[in-house]
């Protein structure tokens, strides 16, 4: 019954979980009997309903909690598991209950699930007898007491009785030996010690020092570590194992590719044959080309006449802004200033002189200051004290570096032009005097090489050098020719030119032409009405022999005086001409101070080469200073139109234009041509312009001129009368239209006629007395000097600006325009002039007509 | 040849030509009046100068074409007529000088 209870309850379970049954069954397989839990003869079952109908165990009708137990019988087991087979619910249990020994089996109602399942079976006779039992005593507890009393009860309803344990005899198994071995007992009996103290010493402070342990070793024991030796051992065999490994390295190269490349190609130009070239002239397509093209040529060809192509505006543009700009205050600055106090002492310098080719030399000539009003009788004082001709150079300010000597003062000196060691001078007593400084020349070009040496060279010193002086002092050259007194001027000779040797004045007075192409001929000016030529050929000859002759002397050991070079001296030499300047009918003599000749090619001759002037026209910009205006006419051969015409100015302030050219004889009187005055006072320069060879300049008192050669009517430019007098004048020589003024104040007058022409567009005060030489000079194109000497005996240079020294494009022509303008302007008013005249002629004519008319009636 | 001659004439005798150089299309000289080096010199360098002036002229407008080419300098200028492109021009060359007084060389090319 209980067990068909289970079996219903089991089959309830199973329509409600059949996977859970399946799992149980699974279970059951395995695990059927709960031994697991300990339990081994209790088997869980399922009892469906029809199970528990079967076997009257219903739940809760048969069986309950409290009433759990069914015996079942063995039989009606094994009946429905026949009946029943797989279905049964004790299918699982078959083999149990067939062993079972019983007849009954006890089916336990499991309300809580204890083991898994409603109802349970209990497999062994104890355990039935276990569980029936003891249920009955103890119902009141569930679970697992409950099931541990059944299971209590299974096994004393089985277990005999209990007997109290009777004790044995111990048998020793050996293991009171164990307990002995391991137990712990005392082996030596212990030492007891008593330390005590003296009770007085309780508590009394007590004091420490300090010792050091290792000082007596008594107080301790150690036990140093030492090498055991026992203990250390040698490897004599070692298991070791290496690995190899590759050792990498990263390493490059560069191969020098050497390719071939071209270093240079030699080619020539394709070239056709002449055959090909006739070829393609003749060709028609050669033809047409040129028809097509030749006017378009054509056209630009001309286009090119009709302006000038390469007139750069913008250039032009900055030079008319430089002009017109302002000018810097002062346009001549100081560079220089040379005076001497031995031989410049109460000394004015008559004249001043540039070295032609050396840079950096000047010479000047010392003259006796005199009052200005004095200077016309120059001639009258007799000088005895020794006159110089002071070389300075632009790098030794403090000492001269030659000294010309004389023993009359010089008035005027000239560099020869073709050979700068060749210098005239004109002494104020009349004669002419020739110096030669070839050997100086050296030294004086080795001053502007050393700049900072000061010292004289004393591998060069000539032997012309006296022995007079010391090694400090500027060599002295004594002149090598002198003219004869007989036949020199009478008064001083104020003016002197060399002359280029194209032309000689022989006896016949033809001018022809001198092959040599020196400058041996000296033109001379004295105010006693002369005008002489000179050759110098011969006194050239002489001076070779005055210095041969000196040098013997010096070999001698003698000191030479005048006496002695005079006689040496060719004292023949004399004047190839003489002009008298007379007017033929009037006998009135003109004293010329300064002469203006025109001549031909111009040269000089430089240390290395001829330099040939520029001849076709264009301003010459290196052209050195001259007082004679060079012609720009380059016919060296055909001397027909050589200008015999000349300008002289006076002593008394007269210009005169006259020719020179002789009919007769020698020393025949002059026909003058035209005569000006219009300086009251001697003219002092008498210039010809470096850019026009038919414009001169005049200066003299207080005012001075500008003249055309071939205008007769007077001058171009007449300035006013100025309040100071001009002592000195001279064109620029790099433009055209400038010139400097000296006056006896000691200022500079700069006349520029592009600017105004009624004064001077520049003043400068350069010293205190009275300037009585100026002379500019063209060194380079940007060094323009100016050189400036004064009554005091101070020699300044000055260095021109820019703006002064550089002219302007077109101001050559402008200021040729400007003379053509002032000539017409003359001639218009000569013509007016002479209308009114005629006017004049005309009325007194007419008035005495009339008169007479009247008279007569 | 005759005309050839005579234009040739004409415009070498111009006021300021200093010479004049002919070439072909490919620049080599036919006619000069310089000598031969500085010609071949003149002919090379301005037939590339002309092609590199014609082309920039055709690149800017392709129906434009060169018809003169002028290069002025310092001291002179030189002139250059191309003939028709496309190979089928001769070149000619001038040189001439200017009314200051500085030579023009004048190009035909």
């Amino acid at each position: 019954m209980k067990t068909s209870a289970k079996k219903q309850k089991g089959k309830t379970k199973d329509k409600k979980s059949a996977k859970g049954k399946q799992t149980e069954l699974g279970k059951k397989d395995e695990d059927l009997s709960m031994a697991a839990i300990g339990h081994p003869e209790i088997f869980p079952l399922v009892f469906t309903s029809k199970t528990q109908e079967i076997f009257n165990c219903r739940v809760n009708v048969d069986v309950t909690e409290e009433n759990c137990f069914k015996l079942i019988k063995k039989e009606d087991i094994m009946q429905d598991l026949k009946s029943r087979a797989a279905i049964s619910d004790f299918h699982p249990v078959k083999k149990v209950v067939l062993e079972y020994p019983g007849e009954e089996l006890l089916v336990v109602f499991d309300a809580n699930f204890q083991y898994g399942q409603n109802f349970y079976l209990v497999a062994s006779e104890e355990a039935k007898q276990n569980l029936l039992e003891p249920p009955e005593t103890a119902k009141e507890k569930e679970g697992e007491i409950e099931e541990e009393k059944e299971e209590d009860r299974e096994e004393t309803l089985e277990v005999p009785p209990y007997k109290p344990p009777v004790s044995k005899p111990w048998v020793s198994l050996g293991s009171e030996k164990e307990v002995e071995e391991e137990s712990v007992k005392d082996t030596a009996t212990k030492v007891k010690y008593m330390i005590s103290r003296v009770r007085r010493k309780f508590g009394a402070p007590i004091t420490f020092s300090d010792t050091n342990a290792s000082h007596v070793k008594e107080n301790y024991i150690e036990c140093t570590s030492y090498q055991d030796k026992t203990f250390s051992n040698k490897i004599l065999e070692k298991d070791m194992s290496v690995q190899m490994v590759p050792k990498v390295r990263e390493a490059c190269t560069q191969t020098k590719w050497t390719y071939p490349k071209n270093t240079s190609t030699q080619y020539f130009p394709r070239e056709l044959s002449s055959e090909e070239k006739e070829e393609s002239l003749t060709s028609e397509k050669l033809k047409d080309f040129l028809t097509s093209v030749h006017l378009s040529m054509e056209i630009a060809l001309q286009q090119n006449e009709i302006m000038n192509a390469f007139f750069d505006d913008w250039k032009a543009l900055a030079e008319d802004e430089s002009s017109s700009g302002g000018k810097p205050d002062v346009s001549l600055k100081a560079y220089r200033s040379f005076t001497d106090p031995r031989y410049l002492k109460d000394r004015a310098i008559g004249c001043v002189c540039w070295h032609p080719t050396i840079y950096g030399i000047i010479a000047v000539s010392a003259r006796e200051r005199l009052p200005y009003e004095v200077q016309g009788n120059l001639s009258d004082k007799s000088l005895l004290q020794h006159s110089v001709i002071l070389f300075w150079s632009f790098f030794d300010p403090i000492n001269p570096q030659l000294i010309l000597e004389y023993p009359e003062d010089i008035y005027c000196f000239q560099f020869n032009p073709r050979d700068p060691n060749i210098i005239a001078g004109g002494s104020i007593n009349g004669q002419v005097v020739l110096w030669d400084i070839s050997q100086h020349e050296e030294k004086l070009q080795h001053e502007q090489n050393d700049v900072d040496e000061m010292q004289m060279p004393a591998v060069n010193m000539p032997p012309l050098t006296q022995a007079q002086h010391s090694s400090t002092e500027p060599p002295l050259v004594r002149y090598c020719a002198i003219s004869s007194i007989q036949y020199s001027h009478k008064k001083t000779v104020t003016d002197i030119n060399w002359l280029p040797g194209h032309f000689e004045d022989s006896q016949t007075d033809a001018a022809s032409e001198n092959r040599a192409e020196i400058c041996l001929q000296l033109l001379t000016c004295s105010p006693d009405c002369s005008v002489s030529f000179w050759d110098v050929p011969e006194a050239k000859l002489s001076e070779q022999l005055l210095s041969e002759k000196i040098k013997e002397k010096e070999t001698l050991n003698m000191p030479l005086d005048i006496s002695d070079i005079l006689k040496e001296l060719d004292f023949s030499w004399k004047p190839l001409i003489k002009i008298n300047l007379c007017e033929s009918d009037t006998s009135t003599e003109y004293g010329p101070i300064r002469i203006s000749l025109k001549n031909l090619h111009y040269q000089y001759k430089t240390s290395e080469k001829m330099r040939p002037l520029n001849t076709l026209g264009a301003p010459a910009k290196e052209s050195p200073y001259t007082e004679i205006g060079t012609s720009s006419s380059n016919n060296l051969k055909v001397l027909d139109n050589f200008s015999t015409n000349f300008f002289v100015g006076t002593e008394d302030g007269e210009i005169v234009y006259s020719d020179w050219k002789i009919d007769v004889n020698n020393d025949s009187a002059k026909q003058v041509c035209q005569k000006y005055t219009i300086h009251t006072e001697p003219i002092n320069t008498l210039q010809r312009s470096p850019f026009f060879e038919d414009i001169i300049l005049s200066v003299g008192g207080r005012n001075f001129a500008i003249w055309k050669e071939g205008i007769t009517n007077g001058p171009i430019l007449q300035s006013n009368c100025s309040a100071g007098r001009n002592t000195a004048g001279h064109w620029s020589l790099t433009r055209p239209g400038v010139f400097f003024i000296g006056r006896d104040d000691g200022n500079i007058e700069i006349w520029d006629l592009l600017k105004k022409t009624h004064e001077p567009s520049h003043f400068q005060s350069i010293s205190k007395s009275t300037i009585t030489f100026i002379s500019p000079w063209t060194a380079s194109a940007e060094k323009n000097f100016l050189a400036v000497s004064d009554d005091l005996g101070v020699l300044h240079v000055l260095k021109i600006f820019q703006t002064l020294s550089d002219p302007s494009e077109n101001e050559h022509a402008t200021i040729l325009d400007y003379f053509e303008r002032e000539i017409k302007y003359l001639k218009h008013c000569e013509k007016e002039f002479q209308e009114y005249q005629e006017l004049q002629a005309k009325t007194e004519l007419k008035r005495s007509w009339r008169h007479r008319g009247s008279k007569q009636v | 040849m005759a005309e050839v001659e005579e234009t040739l004439k004409r415009i070498q005798a111009h006021r300021g030509v200093f010479a004049t150089i002919v070439t072909n299309a490919e620049g080599i000289p036919i006619r000069t009046t310089l000598d031969n080096s500085t010609t071949v010199q003149y002919a090379a360098l301005l037939q590339q100068l002309t092609k590199k002036a014609r082309s920039t002229v055709r690149d800017i407008d392709p129906q434009n074409d060169l018809t003169f080419l002028r290069i002025r300098s310092k001291k002179y200028e030189i002139m250059v007529a191309p003939g028709l492109s496309v190979g089928n021009g001769s070149n000619k060359s001038d040189v001439s000088n200017s009314p200051s007084g500085k030579p023009l060389i004048s190009t035909l090319i």
